[in-house]
């Protein structure tokens, strides 16, 4: 490849690592740049190296033990062939450079050509007592597991809606955790009507019934469409209360909640590169544009895997694969044929998958008029302590119809989560108040850094030099 | 608002621009008495008028800003009573600090000169001055504070005077592009959005976009568009007790009640329609930002961001009326420094247009002293 080309990977689960992959075999030695000590994203996460305990991968991953290990085994094998970053944070992406914080020294990284595979973290819908202490998202509860082998609690309640609820619990059960109940707030019902469309996907269907299946006869409460009212608890969670599909009032005794609703794509750093969004009714959310083969709307910026639209592993590992072969076309590496993956089929499975994830966003789509319930004093915005009282107030005062206005007068978003926790509350919230459709209020703009980052390893950089001609500005 | 106006399409004033000179202009305008429409393309003071630093600053303004920096300074004491909210604004003092001999000269030399215009400031330096502020660092030899500066915050403060106009009768209209602007010799005519308007008056507040109003009638002011860089920290124990800025500029810092610190300095990214900050100005000006204030260290940086504003090569505005056009009033350009100026010039543009006349002097912001320089528009 000519050495004008610097390809630069952001993630190192399926997308990244078989981006890479598909790269370096293309002759390409990219730069992979991931948050994570160690390779495999979310869902194939490793423990820490050298954490003191060990588990199997059958037992970390269940069914997916030999995807997970495919994907490690892959990136184990590139190491060599790549410029690994691991534990270095990506923090800001400016005119062809993504400055990264690693070890507590900021370095800036130029590209000519970015892999964005940024992954996906919880879709939270706030509940009262959701802040309390014990309330952890399902990603949470399972990294718990996952990298530091305990659990959120010892009797613990899983809520919220999606597959991940029933993988959790089923995980948490497996491992010997105490499982008080799962609450789903889809109904069964909705599942069942969406369920040819999961059965595109015949294996993954089974394995969701099976989980199901497994904590039903090990006897763990499972309730559907149900309406989550409260978690209880002074400084910590002590209960939590919700209503049946009848209506019926329920209570609990607990001392964790494991909440989630479906997963949330992690877009800032698109939107910091400059990428076009779009509303995308499936995901609930703005996504970044991209066409069939993973290229964004910004030049030389491709998208793969959940951080782009939610569609599951098997489908990062395709959308990383089919974006690296568009960059390889794009900088006009001629490769053999046989010695690649091909793009039609990588196209046709991907459009295969997303029937079956249409299937699973109607199946356990987020509850739609949650926002219209929250009680005034229930915070939505925890870093900044927003209230849903506050927000409806400036709504209702038509101040605010649009979502960057809100933020901007009641400071919704502008805590150290920037909006990745709260701003679809904050939409939801806004559109429920005016009437209008999710995509009618307005997109939160994200701004750098996309995490909190310490200022002392922003000392160090000599390149920089002061500009004292702006006198005026304040 | 105002449904019994929605068929009237003749305004007394049509203000184009939504940002605190245009929503200022418009609520005393509409206090007044006059019929007024101001027109934002996007939404009100969510521009530079909205995303500044916040600087309610007289302290170290030039001697033709001073008596419209005071005036402003007044409209601040009254924000509660004039837009209904305080905009958190606090009378923190402002205190600009010396980082070399050769600046305490220029602090004391200003702090002469403002006097003379009812101004007080205190000049510092020394075991006095160390003792007095623990938290600068030894970078600061020095500064002067002047007690009656302060800062609020802009994200309320402009929208907060849009929808002070609206609530006084002014019909304020957001995501409104204004196109087609002619004078017929007697009425300014033009088009709001889809709709025909015409006025009597036109002000041009459209900040860093007002030379495609100026254009309109033949004229244009010397102006580039800048993008100042601001970023904030989380809330961090209450250290900064002035709002701080330095002698030559570059750098400024606040405290805000909740904790965070607000820190501008430098210059983002830009493309004349919109801004994005700039990681090398944001670690240039850390540098910086924390030889003054060694606390800031261990804090973490939470934002930054940046917006557009228009810049004159004196760093002095445009305000006052056109060469070219009777009843055409601009009012923009403020350099980066129109937060503390804009609702003074909101005051002086009403007087221009309901007298004649304001008591404020303005000359030295007409747009004809550019008129022996080459003209060049840059929007």
């Amino acid at each position: 490849m000519s050495g004008a080309h610097r390809v630069v990977i952001v993630g190192a689960g399926p997308a990244g690592i078989r981006a890479a992959e598909t790269l370096v075999a293309a002759g390409v030695r990219p730069v992979v740049i991931d948050e994570n000590a160690r390779w495999g994203g979310q869902i194939y996460r490793q423990p820490p190296a050298g954490a003191g305990f060990k588990r199997s991968a059958a037992t970390l991953y269940g069914f997916e033990a030999k995807k997970a290990e495919a994907v490690h085994d892959a990136m184990a094998k590139l190491l060599p062939k790549i410029d690994y970053r691991p534990d270095t944070l990506a923090w800001a992406c400016e005119q062809n450079r993504l400055d990264t914080l690693h070890a507590g020294r900021e370095t800036s990284v130029p590209f000519t050509h970015l892999i964005i595979a940024s992954g996906a973290t919880d879709r939270i819908v706030p509940l009262p007592g959701w802040t309390l202490a014990g309330v952890f998202t399902l990603g949470g509860a399972q990294v718990a597991l996952k990298a530091q082998g305990c659990a959120i609690g010892s009797r613990v309640v899983f809520a919220g809606t999606g597959p991940l609820l029933y993988l959790v619990a089923y995980q948490y059960a497996k491992a010997g955790a105490r499982v008080a109940a799962v609450l789903d707030t889809s109904p069964l019902a909705r599942q069942a009507a969406a369920a040819p469309r999961m059965l595109s996907q015949p294996s993954m269907f089974a394995k969701g019934v099976y989980y199901v299946g497994w904590l039903q006869a090990h006897g763990v409460r499972i309730e559907r469409g149900v309406t989550l009212d409260r978690i209880d608890g002074d400084d910590a969670v002590r209960g939590i209360r919700w209503r049946t599909r009848r209506g019926e009032p329920r209570s609990l005794d607990c001392d964790a909640v494991g909440m989630g609703f479906g997963l949330r794509p992690e877009t800032q750093l698109a939107d910091l590169a400059g990428c076009r969004f779009r509303f995308d009714p499936l995901n609930r959310c703005w996504l970044p544009e991209r066409d069939a083969a993973g290229r964004s709307s910004a030049r030389n910026v491709y998208l793969a895997g959940d951080g782009a639209g939610i569609a599951g592993a098997d489908a990062a590992e395709l959308a990383g694969r089919r974006a690296a072969l568009a960059l390889i076309e794009d900088i006009g590496i001629v490769t053999h044929r046989s010695a690649q993956p091909d793009a039609t089929k990588l196209e046709r499975e991907l459009a295969r998958i997303a029937v079956f994830r249409a299937g699973i966003e109607h199946a356990f789509a987020p509850p739609v008029n949650a926002a219209q319930h929250w009680p005034d004093d229930m915070t939505v915005c925890r870093c900044e302590d927003v209230t849903a009282g506050t927000m409806r107030a400036c709504i209702r005062s038509g101040l605010a119809t649009e979502v960057n206005r809100l933020k901007s007068l009641t400071r919704i978003g502008m805590g150290r989560c920037q909006g990745r926790m709260c701003g679809e509350s904050a939409i939801a919230l806004l559109a429920a108040e005016t009437g209008k459709p999710l995509a009618d209020v307005g997109r939160l703009r994200s701004q750098a850094p996309i995490k909190p980052i310490p200022i002392t390893p922003m000392l160090y950089d000599d390149g920089v030099h002061v500009q004292p001609e702006e006198a005026h500005d304040e | 608002m105002n449904d019994t106006r929605a068929g009237v399409s003749h305004f007394d004033v049509v203000i184009a621009g939504g940002g605190l000179v245009g929503s200022s202009t418009a609520l005393a305008l509409a206090k007044s008495g006059m019929r007024v429409a101001l027109i934002e393309r996007r939404f009100c003071g969510a521009q530079a008028s909205g995303v500044n630093y916040g600087g309610v600053r007289t302290q170290g303004r030039t001697a033709e800003q001073l008596p419209l920096a005071v005036r402003a300074r007044r409209v601040y004491g009254r924000l509660p009573e004039l837009i209904g909210i305080d905009g958190e604004m606090v009378v923190s003092g402002h205190l600009r600090l010396a980082r070399r001999e050769a600046d305490l000269d220029v602090l004391d030399r200003w702090s002469a000169m403002a006097r003379e215009h009812g101004v007080e400031s205190h000049v510092m330096s020394g075991p006095a001055f160390r003792q007095r502020y623990p938290w600068l660092g030894p970078a600061a030899i020095g500064g002067s504070l002047c007690p009656s500066d302060g800062h609020a915050n802009p994200r309320l403060v402009s929208p907060g005077f849009a929808h002070a106009a609206r609530r006084a009768g002014a019909d304020v209209r957001e995501q409104t592009e204004l196109s087609d602007i002619t004078f017929d010799g007697t009425r300014f005519q033009m088009r709001a959005g889809r709709e025909r308007i015409s006025s009597d008056w036109l002000v041009n507040s459209a900040g860093a976009w007002a030379n495609r109003i100026a254009g309109s009638f033949g004229e244009s002011a010397p102006m580039k568009p800048i993008y100042p860089n601001m970023w904030v920290t989380e809330p961090l124990p209450l250290f900064i007790g002035h709002s701080l800025g330095v002698v030559g500029g570059g750098i400024y810092a606040r405290q805000v009640e909740r904790g965070n610190c607000v820190i501008g300095g430098g210059r983002g990214h830009g493309d004349g329609e919109y801004a994005q900050p700039s990681t090398a100005t944001t670690r240039a000006v850390m540098r910086d930002a924390c030889a003054l204030l060694p606390a800031l260290r261990d804090a973490l940086l939470i934002r930054t961001w940046s917006g557009v504003e228009g810049e004159t090569p004196d760093g002095n505005p445009i305000i006052g009326l056109s060469r070219t056009t009777p009843r055409l009033l601009h009012a923009f350009g403020f350099s980066g420094g129109g937060f503390l100026l804009a609702p003074g010039v909101g005051e002086v543009l009403a007087e221009l247009v309901t007298q004649g006349e304001t008591s404020t002097p303005i000359d030295a912001f007409s747009i004809g002293r550019f008129s022996s320089t080459p003209l060049s528009v840059t929007h």
